[in-house]
């Protein structure tokens, strides 16, 4: 089964990296970009069996930092 | 009894032998190296310190994957029973990623590497590590890194400066960190993690010597106790 981690900061952490990315599309000429911000994305592929309390472990215990990240879970149906 | 330190080496670890170089000047004793797959510390440890670097090329996040590794268990075990871990820039990044410290050090707020020395002012001066200042006293330590933002919610923030958990705070704006903080210890005062590199500043021919009383007095403070 493939999954798909989404690590992004929590709401109110900044994000200096995001910022320096708004200047930049800014530079760039492009308009209207209210904000930015800067994430992780993780692709895995699990044993079909694998149980989303697992996922949620691998994701608290090491995949996100629940000090400054959040994370979502999407499953792929099985290949 | 004979002062036993241990410095912890994983790969990409760079400030490994400076660190056992500051143990070794001011205890005189050899300090022993351990390796970072290695389940079991050395015993009789009177003192673990976790050096700065770039463990596991800063894979996922700075400290992540090293915090994870067989000797942190070893090392997280160690802590809870008193013995006291010094954490140096990387090793800071290990020590908030174990949980042994609070908070997280995301990227400096100007996204550079800064590598420069830089002055400190000593909040608590009733530490193992900081006994040897005084507090309020400004001392001048070197700093390189790329991820130094010390970051952690208001309400932790509140806990550790309520608690006297801030052990340095930078004198100037270094990286970005919440409240200036530059240096935090645990609950009981027996974890320290640092962005600044005490042990780059223990000998004039250094460029300081400013960093040596925090060697100086944990391993006095360990010997006689």
């Amino acid at each position: 089964m493939k999954v798909r981690v989404y690590v992004s900061l929590k709401p109110g952490v900044l994000d200096p990296q995001g910022r320096a990315v708004h200047h930049a599309l800014e530079g760039l000429g492009f308009a209207g970009v209210a904000d930015v911000r800067v994430g992780r994305f993780i692709e895995m592929d699990v044993a079909d069996d694998t149980t989303d309390d697992a996922l949620d472990e691998m994701c608290r215990k090491l995949l996100a930092n629940m000090v400054i990240e959040n994370y979502r879970i999407e499953k792929l149906e099985a290949a | 009894m004979a002062f036993r330190g241990a410095v912890i080496t994983f790969p990409g670890s760079n400030c490994d032998r400076d660190m056992a170089v500051a143990l070794e000047k001011v205890s005189g004793e050899k300090a022993l190296r351990v390796w970072h797959g290695d389940v079991d510390l050395p015993d009789r440890l009177d003192f673990i310190a976790i050096p700065g670097g770039f463990s596991y090329g800063d894979y996922l996040r700075c400290g992540a994957i090293a915090s994870r590794s067989p000797v942190m268990r070893a090392v997280i075990d160690a802590a809870g029973r008193g013995i006291p871990v010094l954490g140096v820039c990387n090793g800071f990044q290990v020590l908030t990623e174990s949980g042994l410290l609070p908070g997280a050090l995301m990227r400096n707020a100007q996204l550079t590497f800064t590598c420069r020395t830089v002055p400190l002012t000593v909040e608590n001066n009733q530490s193992l590590f900081t006994a040897g200042y005084d507090a309020g006293q400004t001392i001048a330590i070197p700093v390189a890194h790329h991820d130094g933002n010390f970051f952690a919610d208001d309400e932790t923030l509140n806990r550790i400066e309520g608690e006297g958990r801030v052990a340095f705070r930078y004198t100037d704006e270094v990286n970005g960190s919440q409240r200036s903080i530059a240096g935090v210890l645990n609950e009981t005062g027996t974890v320290l993690g640092m962005m600044p590199h005490p042990e780059r500043a223990i000998e004039p021919e250094l460029g300081g010597s400013d960093g040596r009383a925090l060697f100086e007095s944990a391993v006095r403070g360990l010997v006689t106790a």
